[in-house]
C-alpha cells in the first residue's frame, strides 16, 4: 500500500495527478487525510523547488509606525520581512542546531570568553558592495550603543568589544558564554553595510530578496536579488509580498479567496473550521512560547512557598490545553523550558492537577481569604477564559481566586511586572540560558516573578562557561527543578504556532523557532507549478 | 450673488477659521495633559536622566507651553507637521497619502450613496405610507442597524470568498490603475453606503413631508401638477437645507469614522494610521490627525451652512 501511495504522491508533485484525486485515492487505501497531506508535502520537497511567481503572505503584527531599522523591530511583520532581506552571522535550524550564514565557522577559547567568527567571502549587499568583516564589526557596534535603542542591546551587554582580524571577527566577552553563537541569530543583528550607521532605515542587506516597496502597516514587497550567494536553498519565488492583515477573519478570508498564499496566527478556536476549507493546510508546530501566571516571590501572600505550591497544584493543565488551545499545544511544568530547547531534560516529573495537595499546601501557608489575580485579553489569546477556568479548578481545592479584568491599553506598563499576581506570555528564547537570564536571574530587568535565588544565579552563570554538554544539561536540569518547586511562575501550557497555507505553497518546513516556518517561510517556500 | 449673502458667507468662513484655531488649542492642551512626557515615551524604560534631559532640550520641551504651541502652529501654517516619533518619517508626506486614500474611499461612497439616498427618499414620499415606502424604510433601517463589521464579513464571505467577484483585501497603492482601484474598494464602498444610506434617506423623506403640509403644495395640487412634479419642483428645493445638513454630517462620518471598515478590508486610510500612532503614544502624529479631522468637519459644516443660506430666498433677499 505504501508503495502505491509513494508512487501517487510523486505523480502529484510532478503535476500528473491533482491533489484532490490523490487524497481520494489515499482515502480509498484507508489512509487519513492528515497523513496523506504530509506524504504529499514530502514528495513535493523531494521534487525540488519551483522558481518564479509572486508569493504572498497575509500577516498579523504590522502597523504604520513600523520602521525599516532592524534595531527597532518588535512586531511580526517588520521582523519577518527583515528575515527575507537581511541575514545574520548564523541561523538556528528547526532542530535547534546552528547553520552557518554570513559566518562560515566559529570557535572559542577554552574558557568561552573569546569567540572568533570567520566571515563568508563573496557575499554581496543589495547595493553591489561586498560584505566584509568591517560591516560585521560596525553592525555589532551600532547595536551595542545605548543611543540606538536596539532590541538586541540586552544581547550585546555581555560583550566587551568586537574587533576585526583579517577576515575574522573577534568577540571578547565580559563573562564566559558558551551560547554566544546562538545569540548571533537575533533578528535585530542583520548585517548592514557599515552596520547601518549611515542610514539605519536603508533596508539594504545580503538576503535573498531586496526591498522594492516598504509601506509600513500596508504592504512590503521584495524582489529576488540576482547575486544572492545561497540561491539554491533560499529565494525561489521571483517576488514576495507581505500584506498586513491584522484582523483574523479578514486574514482567513484572504487565504480562502486566494489573495494570499499563507497566513500567520490562525486562532485555535477556528482551526477546525479553516481545516475544512479545500486546499488549505494548517501548519502547526510546537514552539517555545508559553502562557504564564506570575506571582511575585517577594510580595505577601506570595512570599510563602506553600501558597505558591498550592496555586501550582490548583492548575488544571490538561484542561487548559484542551479548552484554551483546543489541543494545539502541550502542558507546561512550571518552568519556562520544554523539549523545543537544546539540552532539555525530559525526566523531570510532570506536575498534575491535585486539589488535595493544593488544599494541603494552602492550609499550611496559613493564608486566609481570596487571592487576587489580574488579567486582560491582551495577556494572551483566551487569557480571561483561562483565568476563569483556573478560578474554578482552584475553587475545588478550597482556594478562592478573585479575577480582576484590567484594560488592555497599559497592561504591559501598569500591570505586568508591577502587580503581584497576573497573567502574561513569553515568546521563548533560542537557548535555556537566554530564557533564564531574561526573566529568572535576580538582576534581570524582566524578572517578573521577583525570583531571587543565589544558588540558581550561580548555576546559571557557571553553566555559561561550561563547554561540556552533559554537565551543562545537568546544570539546566537543576535550575529547572528549582524554578518548578520554588519559583513564582505557573506555566500551564506551551502554545503551538498555527499558520495556514494554500494548495499552491510547496516546501514548507516545520520550524518551531518562530511562526511562519521559523520566520523563513517566504524564502523557503515556492509556488507549485 | 448679492451683497448680504456674500457677507453672511464670509462671516461663516471666518467663524470656521476661528473655530479651527480654537480646536488647535484644545488638541494641543489635550495632548499636553496626557500622563508621561514625550521624551520619556521615546526613550522608553531604559531612559537615563541624562539622556532624558538632552532629548528634552533638543525638542524644546523645557520651553513654556504657549511657546511650544506657537512653534507648532507656525509649523502647521507653513505645511510642516514635524516628524513621527515612532518611525522618524515626515508626518506631512505620510499623512498626505493616507488622507488621499480616505478621501478617495469617501468620495466614491458618497457618489453612490447620496444620489441613491435622495432618489429613494423622493420615491418614499411619492408613495408615502404605501408598500414601496415601507419596503424602502424597512430595508434602510435594517442595513443601518447591522454593525459595519457584520455587513463587512457577510460581504467578504459571499462576494469575495464564494463568488470571487471582488477582492476581500482592499489594499490600494500609488500607481494602481483606476479600474483595479475601484474593484479593490467595491466592498468597503458597499458597506459604507449601507451604513449611511438610511440616515440620509429618512431625513430627505421627513424634510420633504414637512414641506408637503404647506399651503403652496395644495395650490400646486389644485393647479393639476403630477405628484412627482410637485415633489421635484416645489417641495424638494424648499427642503434642501436640512437634507444638505444631514448629507454633510454623513460625509464627515465617511472621512473620520471608518476605522472599523478600514481594518476589516485592510484599507490604508487615516483611521488605521491614527489608531496605530495612538497605541505608540506618537503625539505629533495624533495632533496632526486630530487637526485634519477637525478641519474636515468644520469645512463640511460651513458648506452645509452656505448651501442653506444660498437656497433660502428669505436670506438671499432680505427686506
Amino acid at each position: 500500500m505504501s508503495k502505491e501511495l509513494d508512487y501517487l504522491s510523486r505523480k502529484v508533485a510532478r503535476g500528473h495527478l491533482s491533489r484532490r484525486d490523490f487524497l481520494g485515492r489515499a482515502a480509498a487505501l484507508g489512509v487519513t487525510t492528515v497523513f496523506a497531506n504530509s506524504l504529499l508535502s514530502s514528495a513535493a520537497l523531494a521534487e525540488g523547488p519551483v522558481k518564479g511567481g509572486t508569493l504572498k503572505a497575509g500577516m498579523q503584527g504590522g502597523a504604520s509606525t513600523d520602521s525599516m531599522d532592524p534595531a527597532t523591530w518588535q512586531s511580526q511583520v517588520p521582523y519577518k520581512f527583515g528575515r527575507q532581506w537581511g541575514e545574520q552571522l548564523v541561523e538556528i535550524q528547526a532542530d535547534g542546531t546552528l547553520n552557518p550564514k554570513l559566518a562560515t565557522e566559529w570557535g572559542s577559547t577554552p574558557d568561552a570568553k573569546v569567540w572568533t567568527f570567520k566571515i563568508r567571502k563573496g557575499v554581496q549587499f543589495h547595493n553591489g558592495k561586498e560584505m566584509t568583516a568591517d560591516d560585521v564589526v560596525a553592525t555589532m557596534e551600532r547595536h551595542s550603543d545605548a543611543n540606538s535603542k536596539s532590541g538586541a542591546l540586552g544581547v550585546m551587554k555581555g560583550i566587551d568589544n568586537v574587533k576585526k582580524d583579517g577576515d575574522t571577527v573577534v568577540f571578547t566577552l565580559k563573562e564566559a558564554n558558551a551560547d554566544l553563537p546562538f545569540l548571533m541569530d537575533d533578528y535585530h543583528l542583520m548585517i548592514q553595510p557599515n552596520g547601518g550607521k549611515d542610514k539605519p532605515t536603508a533596508g539594504i542587506g545580503t538576503g535573498p530578496y531586496k526591498v522594492v516597496k516598504d509601506e509600513p502597516g500596508v504592504r512590503h514587497i521584495g524582489e529576488k536579488f540576482a547575486n544572492y550567494w545561497d540561491g539554491d536553498k533560499r529565494g525561489h519565488a521571483a517576488q514576495i509580498e507581505i500584506i498586513v492583515i491584522n484582523d483574523a477573519t479578514a486574514r482567513t478570508a484572504a487565504l480562502q479567496s486566494g489573495q494570499v498564499h499563507m497566513i500567520n496566527r490562525v486562532e485555535p478556536k477556528i482551526v477546525d473550521l479553516v481545516k475544512r476549507v479545500p486546499g488549505v493546510t494548517i501548519q502547526n508546530v510546537a514552539g517555545k512560547g508559553h502562557y504564564v501566571f506570575i506571582a511575585h516571590c517577594n510580595t505577601a501572600p506570595f512570599n510563602n512557598n506553600d501558597l505558591r505550591l498550592a496555586l501550582k497544584y490548583a492548575m488544571n493543565r490538561e484542561d487548559m490545553v484542551q479548552k484554551i488551545l483546543r489541543g494545539y499545544g502541550s502542558v507546561g511544568n512550571d518552568f519556562p523550558i520544554n523539549k523545543a530547547y537544546p539540552l532539555f531534560s525530559d525526566d523531570i516529573e510532570q506536575r498534575a492537577y491535585d486539589p488535595d495537595k493544593a488544599a494541603f499546601h494552602f492550609k499550611k501557608s496559613g493564608h486566609d481569604g481570596a487571592v487576587l489575580l489580574r488579567t486582560s485579553d491582551v495577556a494572551f489569546p483566551g487569557a480571561i477564559d483561562a483565568a476563569q477556568l483556573y478560578q474554578q479548578s482552584a475553587a475545588k481545592a478550597g482556594i478562592k481566586i478573585e479575577v480582576k479584568r484590567e484594560p488592555g491599553d497599559g497592561y504591559w506598563s501598569e500591570v505586568w511586572n508591577k502587580q503581584p499576581f497576573s497573567t502574561s506570555y513569553w515568546g521563548g528564547r533560542p537557548t535555556q540560558d537566554q530564557m533564564y537570564s531574561t526573566a529568572y536571574l535576580s538582576t534581570a530587568d524582566w524578572n517578573d516573578t521577583r525570583f531571587f535565588n543565589e544558588k540558581f544565579d550561580k548555576t546559571l552563570i557557571a553553566a555559561r562557561a561550561e563547554l561540556d554538554p552533559a554537565k551543562r544539561k545537568q546544570m539546566y536540569r537543576d535550575m529547572s527543578v528549582t524554578v518548578r518547586d520554588e519559583g513564582g511562575v505557573i506555566v500551564p501550557m506551551f502554545n503551538d504556532f498555527i499558520d495556514a497555507t494554500s494548495a499552491k505553497v510547496g516546501g514548507w518546513v516545520k520550524d518551531g523557532n518562530q511562526e511562519m516556518s521559523g520566520g523563513y517561510a517566504l524564502s523557503r517556500c515556492w509556488l507549485n507549478a | 450673488m448679492s451683497g448680504p449673502v456674500l457677507k453672511l458667507v464670509a462671516q461663516r468662513i471666518a467663524m470656521g477659521l476661528l473655530l479651527l484655531l480654537a480646536v488647535s488649542v484644545l488638541i494641543f492642551a489635550g495632548t499636553q495633559i496626557l500622563p508621561g512626557d514625550v521624551a520619556q515615551s521615546i526613550l522608553g524604560q531604559s531612559a537615563t536622566p541624562e539622556a532624558l534631559e538632552n532629548l528634552r532640550r533638543d525638542m524644546g520641551l523645557n520651553d513654556p507651553a504657549y511657546i511650544r504651541y506657537l512653534h507648532w502652529l507656525g509649523g502647521i501654517l507653513t505645511g510642516d507637521l514635524g516628524t513621527a516619533l515612532s518611525s522618524g518619517q515626515d508626518i506631512a508626506s505620510s499623512l498626505k497619502g493616507r488622507l488621499w486614500n480616505t478621501l478617495f474611499l469617501a468620495f466614491w461612497a458618497a457618489v453612490v450613496s447620496i444620489p441613491l439616498a435622495i432618489a429613494l427618499g423622493l420615491l418614499a414620499v411619492r408613495y408615502r405610507n404605501g408598500w414601496v415606502d415601507k419596503i424602502i424604510s424597512g430595508l434602510g433601517l435594517a442595513s443601518t442597524s447591522l454593525p459595519e463589521f457584520f455587513t463587512g464579513y457577510l460581504l467578504i464571505y459571499f462576494v469575495a470568498v464564494r463568488l470571487q467577484w471582488f477582492p476581500s483585501v482592499s489594499t490600494v497603492y500609488d500607481g494602481m490603475p483606476l479600474g483595479e482601484r475601484l474593484s479593490a474598494i467595491a466592498l468597503p464602498v458597499t458597506v459604507l453606503t449601507l451604513v449611511v444610506l438610511a440616515h440620509m434617506m429618512r431625513m430627505t423623506r421627513a424634510a420633504i413631508l414637512n414641506v408637503m403640509q404647506s399651503a403652496y403644495i395644495e395650490t400646486a395640487e389644485l393647479k393639476g401638477l403630477t405628484p412627482f412634479q410637485i415633489i421635484a419642483r416645489h417641495a424638494f428645493p424648499n427642503a434642501i437645507a436640512p437634507i444638505v445638513n444631514v448629507v454633510m454630517l454623513n460625509l464627515a462620518f465617511l472621512v473620520v469614522g471608518v476605522v472599523v471598515v478600514e481594518v476589516i478590508f485592510v484599507y490604508p486610510g487615516m483611521g488605521q494610521y491614527l489608531v496605530d500612532h495612538v497605541a505608540k503614544r506618537d503625539v505629533p502624529v495624533v495632533q496632526a490627525c486630530g487637526l485634519v479631522f477637525a478641519a474636515v468637519y468644520i469645512t463640511l459644516n460651513i458648506i452645509a451652512d452656505i448651501v442653506a443660506i444660498v437656497s433660502n430666498p428669505r436670506l438671499r433677499h432680505p427686506k
